[in-house]
């Protein structure tokens, strides 16, 4: 203790290391955080074919994205748990809403306009889902018995299948995922767990006969992407060739060649990937994973020293949603995953998700810096 | 209910659970991990030899579209080559620039500059994307001689659609136009790569996967500046499928010019095989602006234009039968044994229901007296069918007719059919939720009430008859002639009425009377020819007289006046064509409808005898 006193006395805190704290940020998690996304600048400018106007637009959503960071991290997390259950239907009524308008305006729209920008309800869903099953787990005794498991499942699959029907299959995916992932980390039974993975897999069949036409053929063009060259095989095997000509050290910054040429499709947004790959190489992938793990066992922490349940679960919940977008976009752009929407969290080019993302972290650094006691 | 949390088995449940986390992802990255391995340090270099290969590139190979012509071959739809101003947007360096010269030196507007940046926006930057189709030889000189100032841009030849008959069988052939956001949702992409059109109406969008053939592509070597070295490999594109239509172009203008500056619609219909000949509505449009992009205004005006040109009244308009639907109810009264030929009925101008005092009128004031089927189908006899199909009830009248296909698609080879409407107690009960009157049954033996047609419809309605009872599907695709194979239409479904000869015969013979004899209403027709025609003249009322009338007595006087129509099949011993005239308020269906199925008649049958 008493030396603890002494080094405070002589080595003052730094000044923005002060600042970080009165704004509730984690400095390791922002740190990762800021790394990785200007990552995605160096990468951005390189697959964006050296456009400014690209990085400029991308800066604007960054800086847009922090600040909502900061502004979730400096709300109490009671607060977030006392509006779950409001927030979760304000994001289910907003989904109908442009799903409704969707089919005034005869066409998909997964989107409102809102003057300045555009807003994805789909997007707040990704959160709003976890924030609500996690507050109902909450209520409960753990682990959670059948009929609160039902009830969580139906409270799942309605966001899910009002956003597979606009059709986004990858949202759909992330929302059932932050849900799943809620429902795991409240120690759901590993039996329960078990049957579930083979009731998917018997549900296979069925499940593809709900598919669109294009999501069928996503899913085929992955088993075989050769049969189809020229058209929706096109991707994986572009980005395939583009990883494996990057070798162990890459070509370097601006070297590659695939996204140059126009070979690589969508090489800014959800296959940017496939062109860090090729300029960077095993090694620079290598980095990337360890930096997202990093991020990803930064709030595993977080959560394991959250102080109540509801926060617990939301927290490893985000995480582990965290790491469904990394596994899921990696996975399909190095060809072992079929093709669903899902940027490359952090890097790719797009504001929706970018935002979204951090808002997750600025209710995750709120958990980790509202203790009451200690 | 109170239930006790017990926080430290929570606490170490979830710790549990974070672990468990933690090694899944820790395990699944590895596995992202092998994948890159293998990729990037077995696979290298194979990879890296692909893709230096990959100055080789796929570019599709857009296939001919098929041609569509007539049933003796003559040109309906044809690819006709047109000069086309195209943009590589790679190969320009200042695109709103060169775009802003562009349009002062060919004064383009500002709709085809907008639809380029659409369009540009959808390609790679180096596919050479048009900017200006069908240019004319001015503007081709223009640019010809200021082409050194734009570089990237550059006169391509394309090949055009292109409609030589234009608003003759523009709904029945239809058009292509631009492939927009709407097409693309559902486009198969890979198939479309290199496309710029789709059929969007007609036989140009039913039959668009047979018309469209199968894309191909080329391997082929380039430089870093994606200019072409060297062709590789080629997988050539199958040309669309040609289409040989049952249509006859020149009975379909005689049928088009006959209806005159009348709106209306004619079917016929070979009888024997169910291939249409006729399939004509007026006012038509012409189709070729709608392939390089039709002005806006001049599509709003097509679109707000009283007349609807746009609308193909021969497979969608709807319009009460009238007494075309005479003979069909005779039929049913004979069938269900309701009536014999012998029996007469009186006509003393007027029929009244048991205890209601409306009178429902005939036609002719005075009455026709005391009448048999036969006269009651030549004079066309309202009062007659009021009690015939009071005697029928709407049971059978909606069996019968059903049978005979009203109320339901025909089947025809093309998209966008109307069923129409065939009235029943149940149809009346579900959607107006009201039970079904007498009076109601009065009118439907008339044809008038809820019961619509389509031209169509009647067209087959009537084929049915004169093939004594066998049904046919109408169709318009003769033959396909495709890359590899020629293979037949659509496949006809033949089903057979159950009629009794002796029946037929008997409302026949009412129907040639009314081509053939004194007191026919179409006797106008049986002047100079060989054969003789059966047939059934029509009047349809256009609702809402009264409310509007007094606006302006001259354009409402003409737009409220009743459609005339009529059906007919020749000759009438051994029938071959059956057709059917809608005529928009054309008044009388023996004066404005007959004489132009008399002349489609007329003209097949001498073109037959020909051959």
């Amino acid at each position: 203790m008493k030396t603890e006193t002494r080094s405070e006395q002589f080595e003052p805190p730094s000044l923005l290391g002060n600042v970080l704290r009165k704004l509730h940020i984690d400095i390791p998690l922002f740190i990762g955080l800021l790394l990785t996304s200007l990552l995605s600048f160096v990468i951005l400018y390189s697959a964006g074919g050296q456009d400014m106007d690209v990085l400029a637009r991308q800066a604007g959503r960054v800086g847009l994205a922090f600040f909502i960071m900061t502004v979730l991290a400096h709300i109490d997390p009671y607060q977030f748990k006392r509006y779950s259950t409001l927030l979760f239907g304000l994001g289910l009524f907003l989904l109908v809403a442009v799903l409704i308008m969707g089919q005034i305006g005869k066409g998909a729209q997964r989107w409102l306009e809102l003057g300045l920008f555009r807003f994805q309800p789909s997007e707040m869903i990704k959160i709003t889902t976890p924030m609500m099953i996690a507050w109902y787990l909450a209520e409960h005794p753990l682990p959670p018995k059948a009929k609160e498991l039902a009830i969580a499942a139906i409270l799942i699959i309605i966001p899910t299948l009002l956003i597979a029907k606009q059709p986004d299959l990858g949202t759909a995916l992330l929302v059932a995922s932050a849900g799943a992932g809620v429902l795991f980390f409240a120690g759901l039974s590993w039996l329960f767990i078990g049957g579930i993975i083979a009731a998917l897999a018997a549900l296979t069949p069925i499940l593809w006969h709900f598919m669109h036409g294009y999501q069928r053929d996503r899913v085929l063009t992955f088993l075989n992407p050769e049969a189809d060259p020229l058209g929706r095989g096109y991707h994986i095997i572009q980005s395939k060739i583009a990883i494996g000509s990057g070798g162990v050290y890459g070509k370097g910054w601006l070297g590659s060649t695939q996204s140059e040429l126009d070979f690589l499709p969508e090489s800014s947004t959800d296959f940017i990937f496939a062109v860090f790959a090729e300029e960077f190489g095993l090694a620079g992938c290598l980095g990337l994973l360890a930096l997202y793990l990093l991020i990803i066992s930064r709030c595993l922490y977080i959560a394991t020293q959250a102080q109540d349940t509801y926060c617990r679960l939301l927290a490893s919940s985000l995480a582990f949603t965290f790491f469904v977008y990394v596994f899921v976009n990696i996975g399909m752009v190095i060809g072992i995953l079929p093709v669903v929407g899902v940027p490359l969290p952090l890097i790719s080019y797009g504001g929706t998700s970018i935002v979204t993302l951090l808002a997750g972290f600025g209710i995750l650094m709120s958990i980790h810096t509202h203790k009451k006691f200690r | 209910m109170y239930v006790v949390k017990d926080h430290s088995v929570e606490r170490r449940l979830f710790i549990g659970r974070i672990v468990a986390a933690f090694i899944v992802v820790v395990l699944l990255s590895c596995g992202l991990v092998v994948r890159l391995i293998y990729l990037q340090i077995v696979g290298h270099e194979h990879y890296s030899s692909l893709a230096k290969d990959n100055s080789i590139k796929l570019v599709p190979l857009v296939p001919t579209r098929g041609m569509i012509y007539d049933r003796h071959g003559k040109v309906l739809a044809e690819n006709t080559p047109s000069y086309s101003l195209e943009i590589i947007p790679e190969q320009v360096s200042n695109m709103d620039d060169t775009l802003s010269r562009l349009q002062a030196l060919l004064a383009i507007p500002d709709e085809k500059i907008n639809q380029f940046q659409k369009l540009r926006k959808r390609q790679k930057r180096f596919v050479s994307t048009p900017l200006l189709l069908s240019m004319n030889d001015e503007e081709l000189a223009k640019f010809a001689v200021a082409r050194p100032y734009f570089p990237g841009v550059d006169i391509h030849t394309r090949l055009v659609r292109h409609y030589p008959y234009g608003d003759l069988a523009a709904h029945v052939v239809g058009y292509v136009g631009r492939i927009n956001e709407a097409d693309l949702k559902v486009l198969p992409v890979a198939e479309y790569r290199g496309s710029t059109h789709i059929g969007k109406l007609g036989i140009e969008s039913s039959y668009e996967s047979v018309l469209h053939g199968k894309t191909g592509y080329a391997e082929i070597e380039t430089n870093v500046q994606a200019r072409l070295l060297n062709t590789l490999n080629e997988v050539v594109p199958d040309a669309g499928g040609n289409l040989y239509l049952t249509l006859d172009i020149d009975m379909q203008k005689t049928a088009y010019d006959a209806l005159g500056s009348y709106n209306g619609a004619v079917v016929a219909i070979d009888i024997k095989t169910g291939g249409v000949l006729v399939f004509a509505s007026r006012p038509g449009f012409d189709p070729n602006p709608f392939v390089v992009g039709i002005a806006n205004e001049a599509y709003q005006a097509l679109q707000a234009s009283e007349n609807q040109p746009l609308y193909n009244r021969a497979l969608r308009g709807l319009y009460p039968p009238g007494s075309t639907v005479k003979p069909f109810i005779a039929l049913a009264g004979l069938e269900y044994n309701a009536i014999s030929p012998s029996q007469r009925l009186f006509c003393p101008g007027y029929y009244q229901l048991p205890g209601v005092s409306h009178h429902y009128r005939d036609w002719k004031k005075s009455g026709h007296g005391s009448v048999a089927l036969n006269q009651a189908i030549t004079e066309s006899c309202d009062v007659y069918f009021y009690r015939l199909a009071s005697m029928l009830g709407i049971d059978h009248i909606h069996t019968f007719l059903q049978r005979f296909g009203f109320g339901e698609k025909s089947g025809i080879d093309l998209n966008g059919e109307k069923e129409g409407l065939l009235p029943s107690q149940e149809w009346k009960r579900e959607k107006k939720n009201q039970a079904w009157y007498p009076g109601e049954t009065l009118i439907t033996g008339i044809g008038q009430g809820y019961h619509q047609v389509t031209p169509l419809q009647l067209a087959r309605a009537t084929a049915t008859l004169a093939n004594r009872g066998v049904v046919v599907t109408p169709f318009l695709v003769d033959k396909i002639v495709g890359a590899h194979e020629t293979r037949p239409g659509p496949e006809a479904h033949k089903g057979t009425i159950a009629l009794k000869p002796k029946n037929i015969d008997a409302v026949v013979d009412g129907m040639i009377n009314v081509v053939h004899s004194a007191h026919g209403t179409a006797k106008g027709i049986n002047t100079d020819i060989n054969y003789r025609i059966a047939g059934k003249t029509g009047t349809a009322q256009v609702m809402g007289i009264k409310q509007n009338a007094r606006y302006n007595e001259n354009s409402i006087d003409f737009k409220f006046r009743d459609h005339a129509l009529f059906i007919a099949f020749a000759p009438a011993d051994a029938p071959q064509i059956a057709v059917a005239v809608v005529v928009e308020n054309g008044g009388h269906g023996g004066s404005v409808a007959a004489p132009i199925a008399g002349q489609v008649i007329k003209q097949f049958l001498q073109e037959t005898n020909e051959n």
